[in-house]
């Protein structure tokens, strides 16, 4: 039904194929939009957040998302500014990854904050000591960035392109994305250090605070070097993802073992400093704060657990597995180690967020614990919905693996 | 006479502990001159509103050897963030400039028709001197406390954030007084919080901790006065008073053995 505007000489499902396939997303879809409508129209008392929890599983699932859509930004930087040309074979994928994530979870931030028609407020009456000021404006100018750099990919569509203006100012688009790619670089930068310095700058709770370089804590650094080490991976398996579930091979092995090469230096970096990190905090911050490291680790269920796994199950596990040319040759371990990437990333985050607020800085306090309401997973789990839904429509109706005709050619 | 205008004031209170017995009517006080938004059922602490919240803590011993204090805990109307910047953390995080340190009067004030509800600063506050209005505000019809609401303070609307302000109305209606009888300068009484004002015991003082001749300014000197999570070097200008160790050393963080260091260099 929908055959013309498939891209030519490619093989897609059929149309009730798609349609059945969209459905799961759809209704998370839905899920989604009835507690986003709860949430505006009777408030945040809608979800389990509290003046404890002041952030929780949206915040946790934004800086998630942003940290793993970072594939976008240093795809783009790797193709058009340091010029790794095998890449171009991935770019598209990524872009719509960045644009995914980022359009995401600046819809979840619109529902997360209490007053959304002051939204504004931020650009407006912008408090330039916050780190969250330099956030909202670096992802809001990015997002425009990603649009940007969506547009010629919608116009590579087959009825699209055949419309000349159209085609003309798609293909000159295209040609000025290393501008674009730039830009997107420097304000990925900000964004990513940034919120990592939300956290860092929490002076006032030890668990999360850290020093730093000048107005910079150094988790603004690690929230950089572990965006763009997780972002690759996070590409990586979206793209496998599409190759299973297409049952084609859609990006040439250079591609994808450029991406795991470069992510496994990064990774191995990104411990480095991590560790040392750790370390300067355990005999800085926390002495200095009248605390010792076993101290934020008693209460509640989270334990020294944490730091095992973010450090060596998915950290230091995983860079191995991809600084080793053999393993990172073999699809399972590939996908493997760039899924465990992809969770420390996330724990992470998580750490940062939920575990800061949970202890209690007071030492007369108590420990307080969080558990999502199902409008808050609604919420999150559209955004997932939403991913799945804009990546199979951009699989089926646009080019998006330049290399996919060629390496699946069609037999009738 | 013309008196002579002295800048800037640096309002805070000090609180003794054991003077006080925990009737909570300091936060009944401030809840009422505040505007302070009910709800039905008041039993999910995480989410009720208490800009002077009541701590109660025990010195951890069996009985008969157990002992027991109220901290009561307004906003700390801090000076700096930690790191030694020259605002509050809750101050420095806030992305639409919301909440600002008068460094004429050292009171950390929050503007309710700014605030977008981000929560950063909840999350920036280690004192948890921050609520966020989960609800609507909510003064119970026919049970007589919307005769109570003041008109000097607007309530706060869902999804915003709001604590407690030194009563900043007050010091503005004795700002106008004083004005009104070419007074540039107010006398220690007379501008005081609410809950300094209600507190049967006595245990709160509050004043200018820049002006000698308040009493606050002379009971931080004392070797009992303490803040609150003084480690931090957040600077608040809220302060203690207690005589007992144990309570003192509740007050904030300590390694073993920094506390007895501490008690043995005062004495």
């Amino acid at each position: 039904m929908d055959s013309p505007l498939l891209p030519e000489g490619v093989k897609r499902c059929s149309t009730k194929a798609f349609f059945l396939w969209t459905l799961p997303w759809l209704g998370l879809l839905a899920w989604g939009g009835l507690s986003a409508f709860l949430c505006l129209w009777k408030g945040l008392n809608q979800t389990n957040m509290s003046n404890i929890f002041a952030f929780a599983l949206w915040i946790v699932f934004d800086l998630a998302v942003i940290a793993l859509g970072a594939g976008a930004f240093f795809t783009g930087f790797l193709t058009y500014i340091i010029g790794k040309k095998e890449l171009k074979n991935v770019i598209n994928a990524a872009v719509i990854i960045g644009f995914i994530c980022y359009s995401g979870a600046i819809a979840m931030l619109g529902i997360d904050i209490g007053q959304p028609i002051r939204g504004w407020f931020i650009f407006w009456h912008a408090n330039i000591h916050s780190m969250l000021v330099e956030v909202s404006f670096c992802i809001t100018c990015y997002l425009m960035v990603l649009a940007i750099e969506f547009v010629p990919i919608i116009l590579g569509n087959r009825q699209l392109s055949k419309i000349r203006e159209l085609n003309i100012f798609g293909h000159n688009l295209h040609e000025t994305m290393a501008v674009f790619a730039a830009t997107g670089t420097f304000l990925s930068f900000f964004h990513q250090g940034s919120l990592g310095g939300m956290f860092g700058v929490l002076y006032a709770r030890p668990f999360a605070a850290r020093d730093g370089f000048f107005i910079w804590p150094w988790t603004f650094f690690l929230f950089i070097l572990s965006a763009i080490a997780a972002g690759p991976c996070f590409t990586i398996l979206c793209t496998k993802l599409t190759e299973k579930l297409s049952r084609k091979k859609l990006v040439p092995d250079n591609a994808i073992q450029l991406l795991a090469k470069i992510s496994a230096f990064l990774l191995s970096l990104y411990m480095v400093l991590k560790i040392a990190d750790t370390l300067g905090w355990i005999y800085g911050v926390v002495p200095r704060a009248g605390l010792k490291f076993i101290d934020f680790y008693q209460e509640g269920p989270y334990g020294v657990w944490l730091v095992v796994c973010e450090i060596i199950i998915f950290g230091i596990a995983p860079a191995i597995i991809l600084l080793v040319p053999k393993a990172r040759q073999h699809d399972g371990w590939l996908i493997a180690a760039c899924l465990m990437t992809c969770m420390g990333i996330v724990l992470n985050r998580f750490v940062f967020i939920v575990v800061t607020l949970a202890i209690p800085v007071m030492p007369f306090d108590r420990f307080w614990g969080y558990l999502p309401t199902w409008q808050e997973w609604g919420i999150a789990m559209a955004v997932i919905g939403y991913g799945f839904l804009l990546f199979s429509a951009a699989y089926r109706y646009l080019p998006l693996f330049p290399k996919e005709r060629e390496l699946n050619p069609v037999t009738e | 006479m013309k008196e002579k205008h002295v800048p800037g004031k640096r309002y805070g209170m000090i609180i003794d502990l054991d003077k006080c017995t925990g009737c909570g009517t300091c936060t009944i006080a401030c809840a009422a001159e505040n505007n302070v938004s009910v709800r039905s059922d008041e039993s999910d602490k995480e989410r009720s509103i208490t800009w002077m919240e009541l701590f109660k803590i025990t010195n951890g011993k069996e009985f008969p050897h157990t002992e027991v204090c109220y901290f009561p805990r307004p906003c700390m109307h801090c000076e700096e963030d930690g790191r030694g910047h020259h605002q509050p953390s809750c101050v420095s995080v806030c992305v639409a400039t919301a909440t600002k340190l008068d460094h004429n009067t050292g009171i950390v004030s929050q503007v309710y028709t700014r605030c977008i509800g981000c929560r950063y600063c909840q999350a920036a506050c280690p004192y948890k001197a921050r609520y966020f209005n989960w609800w609507d505000a909510y003064f119970p019809k026919g049970k007589g406390l919307e005769r109570y609401l003041s008109p000097e303070v607007s309530p706060r609307m869902r999804g915003v954030v709001e604590k407690c302000t030194f009563c900043h109305h007050r010091l503005m209606r004795a700002k106008n007084l004083a004005y009104a009888e070419e007074r540039r300068e107010l006398e220690e009484d007379e501008y005081i919080t609410a809950c300094a004002e209600a507190c049967p015991a006595q245990a709160i003082t509050f004043g200018d901790l820049n002006n000698p001749k308040h009493r606050v300014s002379q009971l931080i000197k004392s070797p009992y006065a303490f803040r609150l999570l003084e480690r931090l070097n957040t600077k608040p200008k809220v302060y203690y008073l207690s005589n007992k160790d144990w309570v003192r050393k509740l007050a904030d963080n300590y390694l073993p053995g920094e506390f007895e260091k501490i008690m043995k260099l005062s004495g």
